[in-house]
């Protein structure tokens, strides 16, 4: 089974308007890992995830992305973000299945009906994006990207603009359905990385470098000990440069 | 304060002033009749207004038909297509740099007198909105929606299909409305310019016989037919597009 998940080997700097805007030195994303890439707003964390996805960015990217199988990735990525990205004239459902619509696909409903009740959207199946809460919506959007069954998923802040108590919620439902997938997490926020990830990257002064991490299991309780000293560190580390 | 209260209110201002005036200037009938005269007008000649009036809706519900069905196929050629811009947006604009109404001599010229040149004159003018509106809702997807039906490997066909055009309806809507609007006018011109037939004949004869009373009962017919035309296409266009 684990063949088929691949990791993600990163070489290469990304060039915006002939300045670096970021450089990565062997940066792995671990197959069946959550790995974290951490760094204040608009230092291009976003422009790397859009560079796997393979979509049209701002930048010059020299270098390569790998994966470990050899085979291209670019079909066999999901890709969730902070705004959730739903279509405002389909329902729940038709959101959920929107993939397989633009493919041409065949739905399998047991699938489709499984990932609903496993995200806690049974009695939304019908209601449209407008009638949601904003946890509700993150909920679809992750059962978008579950129904999308790929082995690498990208992660765009997806939980930042949840209010406190459903960040917690979401992290937890995320981390529980999205185990043995290859995952990138982008984010600003240490203790979502903390919390969350197997490996921590930072993007600081245009350098992207591995730090400490906390080994499994994940997600932390919210009163870990280790996980809020390491969020202190990292924090500490952010601002001193 | 209920919602029907203020237009009730500035309507009835509006006939109590009119009336006044026809008092006060002591106007004879036949240059500006009083209400109660257009009124009784009506009345009078309810068969006649009903039979140009069902001439007036048909070309008009025809122009916006066919003028509506032009601007979607229009708008979504120069969506699929970089060169049909290039090839069509000098043709549309040249279309609209020249007065509509100025082209419906030629059209009855062309098209005779019957019901044909006044639905294309309401194709002509409601198509340009329809059109650019359209097409200008096709182009302004959000880039998101976009990206993220990229990353689920989708085609270029059914990215317009499943995503552009359901974004873009809000956009065509618009247009609709302003073609609903504008159909009547482009009939009535029509109309004006060569008819035997519809509202806009009507009112000619009417004004020629020094009938103005059934002048300006027609005139309020063609207001109450386009209030009530734009009346209807709104409340089916907010139903369709209440999650859009």
């Amino acid at each position: 089974m684990k063949s088929t998940i691949p990791s993600l080997c990163i070489n290469g700097h990304a060039l915006f308007e002939d300045n670096i805007l970021f450089n990565a030195k062997n940066m792995i994303i671990g197959s069946s890992q959550w790995t974290c890439l951490l760094g204040p707003s608009g230092s291009g964390k976003s422009t790397l995830l859009r560079l796997i996805a393979g979509l049209d960015t701002h930048v010059v990217f020299n270098g390569d992305i790998k994966a470990s199988d050899n085979n291209m990735f670019n079909n066999r990525v999901a890709y969730m973000a902070q705004s959730d990205l739903l279509l405002p004239w389909l329902n729940v459902i038709d959101n959920i299945k929107v993939g397989s619509k633009l493919r041409g696909d065949k739905i399998d409903n047991n699938i489709l009906d499984v990932i609903i009740e496993n995200v806690g959207l049974v009695d939304h199946r019908q209601k449209y994006p407008s009638e949601l809460s904003g946890g509700q919506r993150q909920r679809v959007a992750l059962a978008r990207t579950l129904m999308e069954n790929k082995p690498i998923i990208l992660l765009d802040e997806p939980f930042s603009a949840l209010d406190a108590k459903t960040r917690l919620e979401m992290q937890d439902l995320v981390v529980m359905h999205l185990q043995d997938k290859t995952i990138l997490l982008v984010t600003h926020d240490p203790s979502e990385a903390t919390r969350l990830c197997h490996n921590i990257y930072l993007l600081n002064d245009n350098e992207i470098y591995s730090t400490k991490s906390l080994p499994p299991p994940f997600p932390k309780s919210i009163n870990d000990r280790d996980a809020f000293s390491l969020q202190t560190q990292l924090l500490e580390e952010i601002r001193s440069t | 304060m209920r919602s029907w209260y203020y237009p009730l209110a500035s309507i009835s201002s509006i006939i109590l002033i009119w009336q006044m005036g026809v008092w006060i200037s002591s106007a004879p009938s036949y240059i500006l009749p009083a209400p109660v005269d257009v009124i009784l007008s009506f009345i009078d000649n309810w068969q006649l207004i009903l039979e140009h009036t069902i001439v007036t809706v048909t070309e008009v519900l025809l122009g916006l038909f066919f003028g509506i069905s032009l601007g979607f196929i229009t708008a979504l050629y120069l969506e699929t297509s970089k060169k049909a811009v290039l090839f069509l947006r000098p043709v549309l604009i040249f279309s609209q740099a020249i007065p509509v109404f100025a082209l419906a001599p030629l059209l009855t010229l062309w098209l005779g007198y019957g019901i044909i040149s006044k639905v294309v004159m309401a194709i002509l003018i409601i198509y340009f909105p329809v059109t650019s509106s359209f097409y200008d809702g096709l182009t302004k997807t959000p880039r998101s929606f976009l990206d993220l039906a990229q990353t689920m490997g989708s085609t270029k066909s059914r990215i317009l299909y499943y995503i552009k055009i359901p974004a873009a309806i809000p956009s065509l809507f618009t247009g609709i409305r302003l073609a609903a609007v504008y159909a009547p006018i482009g009939a009535t011109i029509g109309e004006w310019v060569g008819s035997s037939q519809g509202l806009g004949y009507l009112m000619l004869l009417a004004n020629g016989r020094v009938k103005i009373d059934l002048m300006f009962a027609s005139l309020l017919t063609l207001g109450f037919i386009s209030i009530g035309l734009y009346g209807i296409v709104s409340f089916i266009l907010n139903k369709i597009s209440s999650h859009y």
